[in-house]
């Protein structure tokens, strides 16, 4: 039970996917400009990553270990394509707006290294748990910058108007460096530092 | 046996199998959904262009419909500007049209690189209710650097002032390129003069900053790290403007206008 509860609990602060493994930072910078992008990618990887650790889970005693990596990347395609249709046929605006970055979680390490380090050792009804884990753990990281991006770079969440903008004859001045993307650098960064602090045996000896 | 080459082979066809028929039967499944947003969105990008919409705003398919409503869609012959009776303009497809070889032909040698030409193209006009040309909105497309950028362009009732500029599709790089779908550069756009004294067109994509609209009336900003987007988008809208466009339609319309 309690093994259970770590292989989802874990990936959330302890071995961050982002945070400690310092995997799937592109996709970070790119979509987590507003609420919206950010979570419903998060959802998106969260799915991909549930079910490639299940199939690849279910499959580990058949696959060929010579060609694992290719059958992995075959399964994470599909699942990924699947998940693109859905979003162009239920949330189109959305679609738009995360453009390249749904279909490069195929290429996240994340999700990758997921099915080779995990769901080709383990049981599907872990590997689940471990997949999800890791999607949040992804989702909190990309969920918290996107916060702080939002409401900081355009004064609103979710798309509503929090803060009044000095454009729209409100008093708050958008900070410009929070839209671009060296702006979810230094957010992420210092997360990494927060959570060091936090748990020091993270951090890598000198 | 595991481990032989004709397991891997088996093993191998098996999963591509299984994943092919899961993508294609989500793919079939969903088109018709899909289709009616990209058609939906293409609508949407008519407003943009023409004015009716805001970028920030998220509009229902009934409230499209709405503000579509002083919007005439027409089908014209590309060659002669003139209208074509016997084509529903709600129907017609100018994409599908563009690549069925009994409705198009190969298209001059052009700097957009546009390879072939609908025989027929779709136009939006609004018009007063004395029939006075409003805005005309024209569909524009062509390469920029990684594929092919499909927008629209909206010109005001004298035909030389640009009203908006849209792309509603494109490849380019995010953040580069595919800055020509941010709201802030198409707004450079408005109030610009799309055609010099002589009635050719002259609007470029520049590098570095565009004077004021008064002083640099054919120029717009270029976006940085995009060279090759910037001058696809100055091709493309020359083509379109050109005498292989909608010359001939937008004539038409000159002469109309110079009768009334």
């Amino acid at each position: 039970m309690s093994r259970t509860r770590d292989a989802l609990i874990d990936p959330l602060f302890n071995s961050n996917p982002i945070a400690l493994q310092v995997l799937g930072v592109c996709s970070a910078l790119a979509v987590t400009t507003q609420m919206d992008t950010a979570l419903v990618m998060s959802a998106a990887v969260v799915f991909v990553l549930l079910f490639s650790n299940l199939f690849v889970s279910l499959l580990r005693n058949q696959i060929p270990t010579n060609i694992r990596i290719i059958v992995q990347l075959t399964i994470i395609a599909s699942l990924v394509i699947v998940v693109d249709q859905v979003l162009k046929a239920y949330l189109f605006e959305i679609s738009k707006q995360l453009s390249v970055f749904v279909g490069l979680i195929i290429t996240n390490c994340i999700i990758m290294g997921r099915a080779e380090a995990y769901a080709m050792q383990n049981p599907p009804g872990m590997s689940i748990v471990d997949g999800i884990g890791n999607g949040l753990g992804y989702g909190v990281i990309l969920a918290g910058t996107a916060i702080i991006r939002e409401l900081f770079g355009s004064g609103s969440l979710f798309g509503v108007q929090v803060l009044r903008l000095a454009s729209e004859g409100g008093w708050y001045t958008p900070n410009g460096l929070m839209v671009l993307s060296p702006g979810a650098f230094f957010i992420i960064g210092f997360f990494i530092w927060a959570i060091r602090v936090w748990k020091p045996e993270q951090a890598e000896p000198d | 046996m595991q481990g032989s080459v004709g397991y891997n082979l088996a093993f191998a066809a098996a999963v591509c199998l299984v994943c092919a028929v899961v993508v294609s039967s989500s793919a079939v499944a969903l088109a018709d959904r899909q289709d009616r947003n990209a058609a939906l969105d293409r609508q949407k990008n008519v407003l943009l262009a023409a004015g009716l919409a805001t970028d920030d705003e998220s509009l229902g398919e009934d409230e499209v419909v709405t503000r579509f409503a002083p919007i005439t869609r027409i089908v014209v012959d590309l060659a002669t500007g003139e209208q074509v009776g016997d084509v529903d303009p709600a129907t017609f497809d100018q994409r599908a049209a563009t690549i069925d070889p009994a409705l198009s032909r190969v298209a001059p040698d052009n700097a957009a690189r546009i390879t072939r030409l609908p025989n027929t193209v779709l136009a939006y006009e609004i018009r007063d209710q004395t029939d006075r040309l409003e805005m005309v909105v024209l569909p524009v497309e062509g390469l920029g650097l990684w594929g092919t950028l499909y927008g629209f362009i909206a010109l005001e009732g004298d035909l030389r002032t640009i009203r908006g500029l849209t792309f509603y599709e494109h490849k380019e790089t995010p953040g580069l390129g595919g800055e020509v779908d941010n709201p802030r550069w198409k707004a450079r756009w408005t109030g610009r003069m799309a055609f010099d004294d002589d009635l050719a067109p002259a609007i470029a994509v520049v590098k570095g900053l565009a004077g004021a609209a008064a002083d640099d009336p054919h120029a717009v900003d270029g976006l940085s790290g995009a060279t090759l987007t910037s001058r696809g988008v100055t091709n493309l809208l020359r083509f379109w403007l050109g005498a292989d466009g909608f010359e001939p339609y937008l004539t038409r319309l000159r002469t109309e206008q110079g009768r009334s």
